[in-house]
């Protein structure tokens, strides 16, 4: 990387950071709903660890994985209202103006994913260990899954601004919300996907990626160390980063049309 | 060579988008090095358009153009190089301080890590906001804004400037200093390209004119040719009494062809012999011993030329005509 190039990020990224720090709306939100919604199911779901293969008896250890998921989600929404914000108010026509590199615009944005992906990862982990989950796989656990989160909210930015790109409109972004809202709950969310009944239900679940993502949580929570689980967790990761950054460079070269 | 290098050559150049009218319809031009050109012309009528080609944010449909000795379109990266822009909205952060905003820019300029301070410094304190530079912009006025905008546009000492109608929005003494700023920059020798759709911006600013309507440049020259195109100041005369319209008539008649409009209640000419007449006027009124309402020498101004070009006024001419440069009024002369 060139240091013309390096240094574009490392701008790029000091804005995106000091933006997502200074919006006090976009942290608190992502931060304190997915942590509601854990206290609901973990009271109310908690007689499923009942059930014959439920893997844990603790169900606030297992529905812990959920809230990273929900924290990504969130970071769908303020990368790609950032970004949208910036087509509106004209701002990407200034930097459209600078030598900036395509790829520099699109890393800068997606530093303030990254550290709120880090800030909702330590948080989460800490209530619910303060709450009384499990963590079997230790200290070195912790920092897994601090990783895995800000991963996949990072790849979920990235989808974010893809989104941003083809639409313009920071309205389109806030959109698209519940839609990644309806994968979650299509998922392993509440039961492992051993446990679910419905036919329909076990498919689509079976094939969302959402549920493997969280397998990789509830790996490090309740079993400790499981490779398989962790390295398909991290893959799937790395692809939903890959499509969303394909996506949103492809989408990029259309919005900014310069000569 | 030098002066192409530091210029603006346009030809025939178009922008149509789809399902839409042509927005820039074969417009020629050109800016000399060091000129302050202004594109006067109302809201839609293909100003924006053509900076933003002019700007290569925009690919023309047709024409060519060539911007600080480099083509628009095949040399994209090397016009953005030498230009800097304030596009029609001051497009800034309200999150980032006007430092941060410095300091982003003229890093992504690719401005040496150890000048970037100083210059950013150097700018504020030239655009007034030395003081301001740690507050975030979302609390800065519309006029700090742009000055913070031009700032920006500086960041990289570019050879040409092109400001999309900098002055919108802005009261009467942030547009002043914003128009002192800008006047020394050409003193400096950067080529300004600048929109407007304010008269007296034009007027006050620019060397040279060019007016543009429905996509196309409709006249073009100094403010002083394009006022001369148009003739002779008017003077209009409005009587105390309606009843004495006809005796205010008779006598201005002297001075030289009538231009009155029948709906203003006085009378008006084109002055024969320029502006020198108005105190005879005033003398010839009094002798008749008429008492005026309002005496007012009306000198060409640009809305005029807009108005012989295109058959209507300028939408969004600030003032009425007394703020107009040019127009200067005499209340209840000639009491008996």
């Amino acid at each position: 990387m060139s240091g013309t190039a390096a240094t574009q990020i490392g701008q790029l990224a000091r804005r995106s950071v000091l933006r997502t720090l200074r919006q006090p709306s976009q942290i608190v939100p992502a931060l304190v709903f997915p942590l509601f919604l854990l206290a609901v199911n973990s009271g109310g779901l908690k007689d499923a660890t009942s059930l014959p293969g439920f893997p844990t008896d603790s169900y606030l250890t297992f529905a812990l994985a959920v809230p990273f998921m929900q924290g990504a989600l969130f970071s769908v929404m303020n990368a790609g209202t950032d970004l949208a914000r910036d087509i509106e108010t004209g701002f990407l026509n200034r930097l459209a103006l600078t030598p900036l590199h395509g790829a520099a615009l699109l890393g800068g944005l997606l530093a303030g994913a990254v550290v709120l992906g880090l800030v909702q990862a330590v948080v989460y982990l800490s209530v619910g260990l303060i709450a009384g989950a499990d963590l079997a796989a230790g200290f070195g656990g912790a920092l897994v899954i601090v990783a895995l989160s800000v991963s996949i909210t990072v790849a979920f930015g990235a989808l974010g601004l893809f989104v941003a790109l083809r639409s313009g409109t920071a309205e389109a972004v806030q959109g698209m919300f519940p839609l990644f809202f309806v994968l979650l709950f299509l998922s392993s969310m509440a039961l492992p996907l051993e446990l679910l009944q419905t036919d329909w239900f076990h498919t689509v679940a079976s094939i969302n990626p959402v549920s493997y993502l969280l397998a990789a949580f509830r790996s490090l929570l309740i079993e400790g160390w499981n490779l398989g689980e962790l390295a398909l967790g991290f893959a799937i990761a790395g692809a939903i980063l890959a499509i969303g950054m394909a996506a949103a460079s492809a989408a990029l070269k259309t919005r900014l049309v310069r000569t | 060579m030098a002066s192409r290098e530091l210029g603006i050559e346009v030809e025939g150049l178009v922008r149509e988008f789809k399902n839409g009218p042509r927005a820039v319809d074969g417009i020629d031009l050109a800016v000399a090095p060091g000129e302050i050109y202004g594109f006067l012309g109302p809201n839609g009528a293909g100003k924006s358009t053509t900076v933003l080609m002019l700007t290569t944010l925009l690919p023309p449909t047709a024409g060519a153009a060539r911007v600080a000795g480099f083509d628009i379109v095949k040399q994209g990266g090397k016009v953005r190089s030498a230009i800097g822009a304030a596009l029609q909205e001051a497009a800034l952060d309200p999150l980032l301080s006007g430092s941060e905003h410095m300091r982003l820019q003229t890093a992504l300029h690719g401005l040496p890590k150890a000048e970037r301070s100083e210059r950013s410094a150097e700018l504020l304190a030239r655009v007034g906001l030395a003081e301001a530079a740690g507050r975030k912009v979302g609390e800065y006025s519309g006029g700090m804004k742009r000055r913070l905008d031009l700032a920006l546009a500086l960041a990289h000492r570019p050879r040409i400037l092109f400001l999309d109608e900098p002055t919108t929005g802005l009261d009467i003494q942030s547009r002043t200093a914003l128009w002192d700023e800008v006047a020394g920059l050409a003193k400096e020798g950067v080529t300004v390209f600048l929109t407007t759709q304010y008269l007296e911006e034009a007027d006050a600013l620019a060397d040279r004119v060019g007016i543009i309507d429905h996509g196309r440049i409709v006249a073009e020259g100094t403010p002083a040719e394009l006022k001369a195109e148009i003739g002779r100041p008017t003077v209009e005369a409005v009587p105390r009494d309606p009843a004495d319209r006809e005796r205010v008539a008779k006598a201005l008649a002297h001075f030289g062809e009538d231009c009155s409009e029948a709906h203003r209640g006085g009378a008006s000419v084109l002055l024969a012999g320029g502006e020198s007449q108005l105190a005879d006027v005033v003398r010839a009124l009094d002798a008749e011993g008429i008492a005026i309402e309002r005496l007012q020498l009306h000198a060409p101004s640009l809305d005029d030329v807009f108005l012989a070009k295109t058959g209507r006024s300028l939408e969004g001419a600030g003032g009425g005509e007394a703020d107009e440069p040019g127009s200067e009024e005499m209340e209840a002369v000639g009491t008996p």
